[in-house]
Parts: C-alpha cells; structure tokens; sequence
C-alpha cells in the first residue's frame, strides 16, 4: 500500500508496510500514481506512457518508473507486510505497565467541556486515599511482569488538590521499584490553579513530565476554562506555568496542552500564543465531545480544521522555536512495529484507577459502569475486557486494514469509538480524518527538513 | 535517483526484528489523553 500527496510544494509517497518515506519530481508522481500494485519488471507499460503523453515525455516516463521499481525491488515501495508477526503484540497475559491514577475527582476549575464532568466523572467528588493510590502501585508493579518501566500519570479532576495522596503515592512507587527493580515514571496533569512555590519544586523535581492545560488566547481559554466562581483562568495560570517551565530541568519533559472546539477553528493562533509566551513543547487537541454539543466539532467543519492544521505546518517550515505534539514524527527510529500495532494499550498494557481503587480500561471510560475492570484493593482485573480491548486493532478494525496511516496511529481510540459510534470497533471517522491530516503534515516537515538540511 | 530522494529508509521491516520489548512510554500518557499518535512515541530500545 502506498499513500501519495501534495503539501507543502513537495510531492510525497509513503509506502506503509515499509515505512519509507519518498519525495517524487512532478514526473514520478504521475507515474506513481498509475501503477496500481508492486510492478513486476522495470519496463514502463505503454499504458502509462499514453496516459502521461500530454504532460510528460516517453523517457522521462520510463525513467521514473525504473526508478520506483528499483525501490519497490529493494523493499521501499509497494512493500508487503509478510514480515509483522502479530501474536508478538498480543500475547496470551500481557503485562501491565502504566497507570493513569483518578488521584482527585475534584476539581476547581468549571470547564465548560469537561469529560469528567468538572471532575468527578459523574460519580462524586472524592479524593483518592494514600492507602488506596498505594494499593494501586502495588497492582501494577504485581502485573507488570518483567517490565522495568511503568508510568504513573497523576490525572483528575486536578490532581493537585490531592497532593498528600500523590506524594506518598511517590515515596512508595520508589521504595517498591527498589525492591522489585522497577524504574517508575511519574506525569502530573495540572489545570494551573493551585500551583505555588512547592508544588512547582516538587514537580519539578519528582515528575518526569507535567501536562499543563493552557487552550492559548486569553479569550479562548477564558470562555471554556473558568474558576468555580466563574472567572477566567487565564490571568492566574500563565504566570505560574511560565514560573514551572523556567526553573524546570530542560532535560524534562513537558507540554503545554490545549483543546480547541468549533469555538476556535482558527487554533493555530492559539498554537502560536502559546509558543509566543515562551513555551516549546505544546499540544493543541481537537474537543472530545458528544455529537449535537454546540462547540462539538461536527464534519462540515473538516475542511477548516484541515486548512488550519496546513497554515500550522506551512508556518512550522520556518518556525521551530517549538514543538507541535501532533506534528512529531520519528521517521528514523520511532516506535517499532509491534508497538504500533498493539497502538495505546488501554485495558492490557494501560488502565485508570480512580479513588475508590476502581480500574477501568483508560480514563475516558470511568465512570461506565460496564467497563469496570475489577478493583486495585481487592487485587482483581477482569480478563475478559481485557482480551476484548486487545481484540481490536489495527489488524482487526477493516477500517484500520486499509489506512495508509495505521503504523502512525496505531488503530485510534476506542473511547472515541464508544463516545461517537456507540461501539469499540467502528473507527470515529473525523477523528481519522483529522489524524491522517496531521500524519500527512509532520511527514512533510520531514520531508521538508530532509530536502533542506 | 533523478526522480525520487528517498527521505527514510523500511524502518518499520527493520524494526520488526528487534522490537516489542514493551519499555516505551504508553501514548497516552505524554500529553494527549483524547486523540491517539504512536509514532511521534521514542524507542527506548537501545539494542
């Protein structure tokens, strides 16, 4: 299978078994974009040839495609995907390794599109116990394996109103890796609002990542992110985001993240906001929202958020005083193969525990109750939603087997499935589409950087 | 080539060999939370 495009002024062929990415003149794409499957020998079928005749010469024709039969000889093009062995994603009893902990299902922000319900998932507010986050460190490192990392991302409702929960929470995770040689990494997801001088220590000296939840102009974020009292939050977390970030190690990671609705279609001001209050590691990410919300992003709105995620890559060829999450590919050395199959892991590899100790498949299916997993006090973990979780991927969702961008995306989401479509399997169609937009601009800014190094 | 410039090789076929050791960060977990990107996620195979 290969995906051929144009942006950028860069003609692009990404051949997706192989993972080779290709920049084409004008007369190998139009060749390229003839050949229907892997060519058998390097003579250009006259077929081709008089399709071409208005716009391109015999030779130059003949010449292009001896060119991408050599490549698709050597494996670059048309490769098959013989090679993936997929019982190497999935195995029988695949260990756990990262867990999203409900610390707080409190929050002290209102935000108007909340998927927690301003917090507390429909379920009540609560925080989550010392002992409870213990138990839940004690669950995965027991079904971890030989797994040596495991990732703790301390998320809510805002986890920081929970902080003697998240700081015994540490304390025991690295007392316990010592003993079990587990090396864990802690994530804190902050909305901002309570951070002072020892919180900011303290993060910055404990986690390995922060997410800090910015949606850009004051006036975007203001109309979504509001205080209890129903201010904007702007004016009080900028400052102590900008505080964080400087005295933070720059070998650390962190991203400033936002969300972006039908509200702000135009969200590559708000990119460059962000980017212009100094930070450089930022993710903009279109709303999760039901269907017939008014800043719901609905699919007549695809062409303005494709057009927009263009100007961001077109700005991007110049600019890189930042970084784009979403425009990050590693075309070198990313994720191998398996990974990319096996995609984000919820309900195996990943799960969310909330304060009463409750696990379910990945943060955006707490509080659905059918998706209760077990719970981290009584040490169970229901195998069956386990194995179902793994069942879809991109080797199983017939959408997925036939994207150009499945070993980018890795199958997608399946909340998004469930909050859109109704089911884990169907693939949330604007959510793909979206996704293949932005795939198809980080690769040319590779392309790009290559053309220009 | 005069018509093509290959800009990365079959990553994803060499990647097969010596992949699935499982140590990488889980997407999800680095800044996401709502829309899934794998390939952005670094190896931490240093094999």
């Amino acid at each position: 299978m290969v995906h051929t495009y144009k942006q950028g002024g860069y003609n692009i062929a990404v051949d997706v078994n192989s993972g080779a990415v290709h920049a084409l003149d004008d007369a190998a794409y139009r060749v390229l974009e003839l050949i229907p499957s892997k060519p058998v020998d390097d003579i250009c079928p006259q077929s081709i040839i008089d399709k071409l005749k208005d716009v391109l010469d015999a030779d130059s024709c003949k010449n292009a495609y001896r060119e991408l039969f050599s490549l698709a000889k050597d494996g670059l093009l048309f490769a098959d995907d013989d090679y993936i062995d997929v019982n190497r994603a999935f195995p029988e009893n695949p260990p756990l390794k990262a867990l999203c902990l409900h610390i707080s299902h409190d929050c002290n922000l209102r935000c108007k599109y909340c998927f927690a319900s301003t917090g507390d998932f429909g379920t009540g507010r609560k925080l989550m116990t010392p002992e409870i986050a213990k138990a839940a460190i004690d669950f995965v490192i027991a079904r971890s394996q030989n797994r040596r990392n495991i990732e703790i991302d301390f998320f809510g409702g805002e986890p920081l109103m929970a902080m003697d929960s998240v700081k015994q929470a540490v304390e025991y995770a690295k007392e316990q890796g010592k003993i079990h040689n587990k090396n864990f990494r802690f994530t804190i997801t902050t909305n901002g609002l309570a951070l002072n001088q020892e919180y900011i220590d303290y993060i910055n000296s404990e986690m390995s990542n922060v997410v800090l939840s910015l949606d850009g102009r004051p006036e975007v974020n203001d109309e979504m992110r509001k205080t209890v009292s129903g201010d904007g939050s702007y004016e009080y977390i900028v400052p102590k985001f900008k505080k964080l970030i400087d005295s933070r190690d720059k070998s650390l990671d962190y991203y400033v993240r936002g969300t972006f609705t039908r509200d702000n279609l135009d969200f590559t001001e708000d990119v460059l906001h962000i980017a212009d209050l100094g930070f450089d590691q930022l993710s903009v990410e279109p709303v999760t929202a039901e269907e017939g919300c008014l800043y719901a992003l609905q699919d007549c709105d695809k062409e303005k958020i494709f057009a927009e995620y263009e100007k961001l890559a077109e700005i991007m060829k110049e600019r890189r005083d930042f970084n784009f999450f979403h425009f990050m590919v590693d075309l070198e050395q990313g994720p191998c193969v398996i990974k990319r199959i096996r995609g984000c892991g919820a309900g195996y590899e990943y799960a969310a525990v909330t304060p009463e100790g409750d696990v379910y498949p990945c943060h955006q299916f707490v509080g659905k109750e059918e998706y209760r997993m077990g719970n981290v006090c009584d040490d169970t973990f229901d195998k069956k939603i386990s194995d179902e979780f793994m069942g879809y991927n991109i080797c199983t969702r017939e959408s997925c087997k036939k994207c150009w961008a499945k070993f980018y995306c890795s199958g997608g989401c399946s909340a998004a499935n469930l909050n859109m479509n109704g089911n884990l399997e169907d693939s949330y169609e604007l959510g793909c589409e979206l996704e293949r937009k932005r795939l198809e601009c980080a690769i040319m800014l590779k392309v790009h950087d290559a053309l220009n190094a | 080539m005069n018509h093509v410039k290959t800009i990365n090789s079959a990553v994803l076929k060499e990647s097969a060999c010596k992949g699935g050791c499982g140590e990488c960060q889980t997407s999800c977990q680095s800044a996401c939370k709502t829309s899934c990107t794998v390939a952005n996620q670094k190896c931490e195979n240093k094999k």
